[in-house]
């Protein structure tokens, strides 16, 4: 594997993305339902801020997220609740976007591998449909991703062309 | 780059690949064209199911297959297959770079709490 991070597409309504951390579980899981820590990592595009990031770590707790483009003030959010918690190794949240209808299934484990922690994240949508629109209408339109950062990391990984 | 534009294409390209055999019959045509009845003869399956399975494959434009009326061997087409994984590779990037932030915090906080431990 060149990076150190996968995404696949398990089943048609899924999205699964691994990564190593070169930390030990319990600190990236921290970097993951503290506030003050996520606000640090968690930001999306350049030019993009995490103006809140309200983490109400319990089962039946909520969750808010919402992102800043300080250029022209538009905001995306995502919202959810917490199914299930077990420190530091696995939380399961419904979670809906802004903009995007139905909701997602978000299973994230966190697993000793070596020194480091495997991460796993796999999103379960209601519909393949579902799934397609999160990604485009989320990750492009909502973060609204600058060409120019785009050009930056497409030239960084420079996919080879057939 | 832009990607996800043709939603429709990525459709059926990934659902052409959903199925086992299709991509072992895709694997099969790597290595060569064929036509329905070799297809038949390596695998063990109806020549009515290996030709509905083609014309999905030739829906989401995977394979071709030539005019010569008899024959009609199916080639592989490797364009949508670059495009699926243009596509795939383009969230990763995206995520890459926010876990590459996480990175940076993940050795800070690891740094900052060994010296609290030090001292």
């Amino acid at each position: 594997m060149p990076s150190k991070l996968d995404v696949t597409t398990p089943s048609e309504r899924e999205i699964r993305v691994m990564r190593t951390f070169d930390a030990p579980p319990a600190l990236v899981f921290e970097c993951h339902t503290q506030p003050e820590l996520v606000q640090r990592w968690l930001l999306g595009p350049p030019g993009w801020t995490m103006p809140v990031c309200e983490i109400d770590l319990r089962v039946g707790g909520r969750y808010r997220y919402v992102w800043r483009n300080d250029d022209d003030g538009q905001e995306f959010g995502v919202q959810g609740v917490f199914r299930d918690i077990v420190a530091p190794e696995r939380i399961v949240n419904v979670e809906t976007m802004d903009g995007v209808p139905g909701e997602a299934v978000c299973t994230t484990t966190f697993e000793r591998s070596g020194g480091g922690t495997l991460f796993t994240l796999t999103l379960m949508f209601e519909s393949k449909e579902l799934r397609d629109g999160a990604l485009e209408s989320g990750m492009t339109d909502g973060m609204s991703m600058s060409y120019d950062r785009l050009d930056d990391v497409t030239l960084r990984s420079s996919p080879q062309s057939p | 780059m832009k990607v996800g534009l043709d939603t429709k294409r990525l459709d059926a390209t990934f659902f052409a690949l959903s199925d086992a055999t299709r991509r072992a019959i895709l694997v099969r045509l790597a290595s060569g064209d064929a036509t329905v009845n070799e297809l038949t003869e390596s695998f063990s399956i109806s020549q009515p199911a290996i030709s509905r399975h083609l014309k999905v494959l030739e829906n989401a434009g995977l394979i071709r297959r030539s005019r010569d009326a008899q024959r009609r061997p199916a080639r592989v087409e490797t364009q949508p297959i670059a495009d699926a994984v243009a596509w795939i590779e383009h969230y990763r990037d995206l995520w890459e770079s926010t876990y590459e932030r996480l990175d940076v915090l993940l050795a800070g906080e690891l740094n900052k709490r060994k010296q609290r431990e030090q001292s």
